[in-house]
């Protein structure tokens, strides 16, 4: 139990919350500290009882500072009157969808899109498949095996509520193979049921992302600049699943999440189940502290995550896990001119050219990368981490979308 | 030989080269398009290397620009003060009293030896990717991150990275084309006209207790400039000090009042280099 936790008002794509106290005022554990009006956005909740102490901008993983709430926990986790709902079977489509968005729920693979939103599919475009993704997103990241080896009745019951709100006809749970125990425990669970089925995957990266997840699964290639709806799939953390189900039976807040925190670089890694907002200081004391001195301290999976700079970076709800590398696994890079071996173009997941996409934005010709596709990039990493000139492909391509993301919001006024 | 063949041929030919040459003069006539008698002139005295370092597609685009009055008679890079003096002739206006050319400055006075490094950064030296890794090492979250995207960029070699890890720009190289302006990923080049004296060479929003912890030279956000200016040129606008240029008088009063020296006077500003090469009356 971290003496303090500090809570982002912001922890979602979308608009930021409002704070809903003030300095000073006693808090109780799920109680709605944070909102906004917006649709797309989702509440926050404290996660511990105690005593606001500052409301004022934090650092948060991405280096920027967020509004943040700080609550000093008086270790009583006193929890706040629930609102008590559990006859999921009363409430309609809406209703639970607002139950969700009150619950504060968001995407717990790490995007941390709001849940609300995601189960909303244009009226047009029917869901027919739900998948649930239980395929670790990133290398060292194990919370949502986890997840299923303890928590599996919730996965099924969350998504039979996704499947009943969306009209949905089938539900896959997609795990890899290299998680048989999880693949079993959860088939001798669904036995009974027609419509949901396990599929083993390969264990692969990045077989995690969603739109990978749903090639593998169903065979069906989303479409560029698409999002999967067109293809009448959706996808949904195990994570998330279990959170949708203790919000809908319990009527529990989103105030905690299962991470891993993981690496060579930290004494005894372990699967945590931690409040929101707990800083990364305090997990790794948990985990028997650093091993020396570390090269690099990661949010998120190696891939894709974000390099720490302060230990007392708070974790969010998008966070999947901490990884802490030794120094000697860091690699320095020294990046060089492209030797046009190709390795790029062989490993990535959806098909475009970073050698090309590369050079492009190398010299400035962003409209040519556009043409490339680089906006379909799902920035997995792979091109750069393949690259044996070590080019900093990700980050020229990062640099690209922002650019024309930006050119477009321009070009929309 | 029956010479009525060759006459045949010398009338069909000569009669279609009439009747053709009627309609060409016809047609020139009709669709006849007005050329500013400028822009020949103005292309005479361009150097007709079409070097393109003015930014318009070679000589003919400039000079036509010039014509309409969309670029400096100065423009050219190559020409020099004498061609632009010539130029500015053929327009009918003092080279003198023409708008001043914009020039870049850095306005940030944080160099390495003032602001610190947050983290380690070990990918590439480049601003922009810099800029990605939780945005940027510099403790200010404003200032200049100091790996020079901004001098590989410039097209004109006008831009070195200083000892101090900020951009020393040569205003004798600068042409105001606005490059480093565009590429700089936290917008601390601004393209200023060399006639407007006095600048705030900070960027930051910070609040003054945070600059003053990370910063000797950033605003603090004190107001002392905007109590002691007479002319209401200058006001602390979300914790930075802003000066109107319209109001300006260059009296410098604020340059004296300001506790932290972020207000510079641009002939004595550490970043225009060399500092002598500032004095230019003519452009170039």
């Amino acid at each position: 139990m971290p003496a303090e936790v500090i809570i982002p008002l912001q922890q979602h794509i979308g608009a930021p919350c409002n704070p809903l106290v003030k300095v000073e005022e006693r808090v109780l554990v799920g109680q709605k500290i944070g909102d906004s009006d917006s649709y797309v956005s989702a509440p926050v909740h404290s996660s511990v009882s105690g005593r606001v102490v500052a409301i004022e901008p934090r650092l948060i993983h991405t280096g920027d500072k967020v509004l943040s709430i700080v609550i000093a926990s008086d270790e009583k986790q006193e929890v706040a009157p629930s609102h008590g709902l559990s006859d999921e079977e009363a409430m309609d489509s809406d209703k639970v969808r607002a139950v969700i968005r009150t619950a504060g729920l968001v995407g717990l693979g790490g995007a941390a899109f709001p849940t609300h939103v995601k189960l909303t599919p244009p009226k047009d475009k029917p869901i027919s498949d739900v998948i649930i993704n239980g395929c670790e997103c990133e290398p060292y990241i194990a919370g949502d095996h986890r997840n299923m080896l303890e928590n599996p009745e919730a996965i099924v019951d969350g998504l039979k509520i996704i499947l009943r709100i969306l009209g949905a006809k089938k539900g896959y749970i997609a795990i890899e193979t290299n998680k048989i125990d999880a693949i079993r425990h959860i088939n001798d669970l669904i036995s009974s049921e027609e419509n949901i089925k396990v599929v083993p995957l390969t264990a692969k990266y990045p077989q995690g992302a969603e739109k990978q997840l749903i090639q593998a699964v169903l065979c069906k290639e989303v479409p560029s600049g698409c999002i999967p709806c067109e293809v009448e799939a959706l996808v949904q953390n195990v994570g998330t699943t279990i959170a949708i189900s203790e919000a809908i039976r319990k009527g529990k807040p989103l105030i905690e999440r299962v991470l891993s925190i993981a690496g060579d670089g930290v004494r005894e890694p372990k699967n945590l189940r931690v409040k929101i907002g707990t800083p990364a200081s305090h997990l790794i004391e948990e985990c028997g502290g650093l091993k020396g001195n570390p090269g690099k301290i990661i949010f998120g999976g190696p891939m894709t995550g974000f390099a720490l700079f302060d230990l007392n970076t708070p974790i969010v709800k998008g966070t999947s896990g901490i990884v802490i590398l030794p120094k000697e696994m860091v690699p320095v890079s020294d990046p060089r001119a492209c030797i046009r071996c190709g390795k790029c173009v062989q490993v990535c997941p959806i098909y475009i050219m970073p050698n090309f996409i590369g050079q492009y934005i190398e010299v400035g010709m962003i409209d040519n990368a556009e043409e490339a596709s680089v906006m379909d990039c799902i920035e997995c990493g792979l091109c750069g981490y393949v690259c044996p000139a070590q080019r900093p492909l990700i980050q020229l391509i990062r640099h690209a979308k922002a650019k024309i993301t930006d050119n477009r919001r321009k070009g929309g006024k | 030989m029956d010479t009525s063949i060759i006459i045949k041929a010398v009338l069909a030919l000569g009669g279609a080269g009439l009747v053709l040459g009627a309609l060409l003069a016809v047609a020139s006539k009709i669709f006849h398009v007005e050329i500013d008698p400028k822009v020949e002139l103005i292309r005479e005295f361009l150097p007709g290397a079409n070097c393109g370092a003015c930014g318009y597609p070679g000589c003919d685009g400039l000079a036509e620009a010039i014509a309409k009055g969309e670029a400096l008679s100065s423009a050219c890079v190559a020409g020099g003060s004498e061609i632009a003096e010539q130029i500015a002739g053929i327009m009918g206006i003092d080279i003198k009293e023409e708008k001043v050319a914009k020039k870049a400055l850095v306005c940030c006075g944080g160099g390495k030896n003032e602001v610190a490094h947050r983290y380690i950064y070990d990918g590439e030296l480049d601003c922009r990717m810099a800029q990605q890794i939780g945005k940027g090492p510099s403790l200010c979250s404003y200032g200049c991150l100091g790996f020079g995207s901004c001098a590989a960029a410039c097209p004109f070699g006008a831009i070195i990275m200083g000892e101090d890890g900020l951009p020393l720009i040569d205003w004798k190289k600068c042409c105001g084309c606005g490059v480093c302006v565009e590429i700089c990923p936290r917008g601390i080049i601004a393209l200023v006209s060399e006639n407007e004296e006095v600048h705030v060479l900070c960027h930051s929003h910070d609040k003054g207790k945070t600059v003053r912890s990370i910063c000797k030279k950033g605003c603090i956000g004190c107001k002392a400039c905007e109590k002691v200016c007479e002319f209401d040129a200058i006001h602390v606008v979300d914790n930075l000090a802003v000066i109107n240029h319209e109001k300006c008088t260059g009296c410098k009063n604020c340059v004296e009042k300001c506790p932290t020296n972020c207000i510079t006077v641009l002939l004595e500003s550490p970043h225009v280099h060399p500092k002598k090469q500032v004095v230019t009356k003519t452009v170039n």
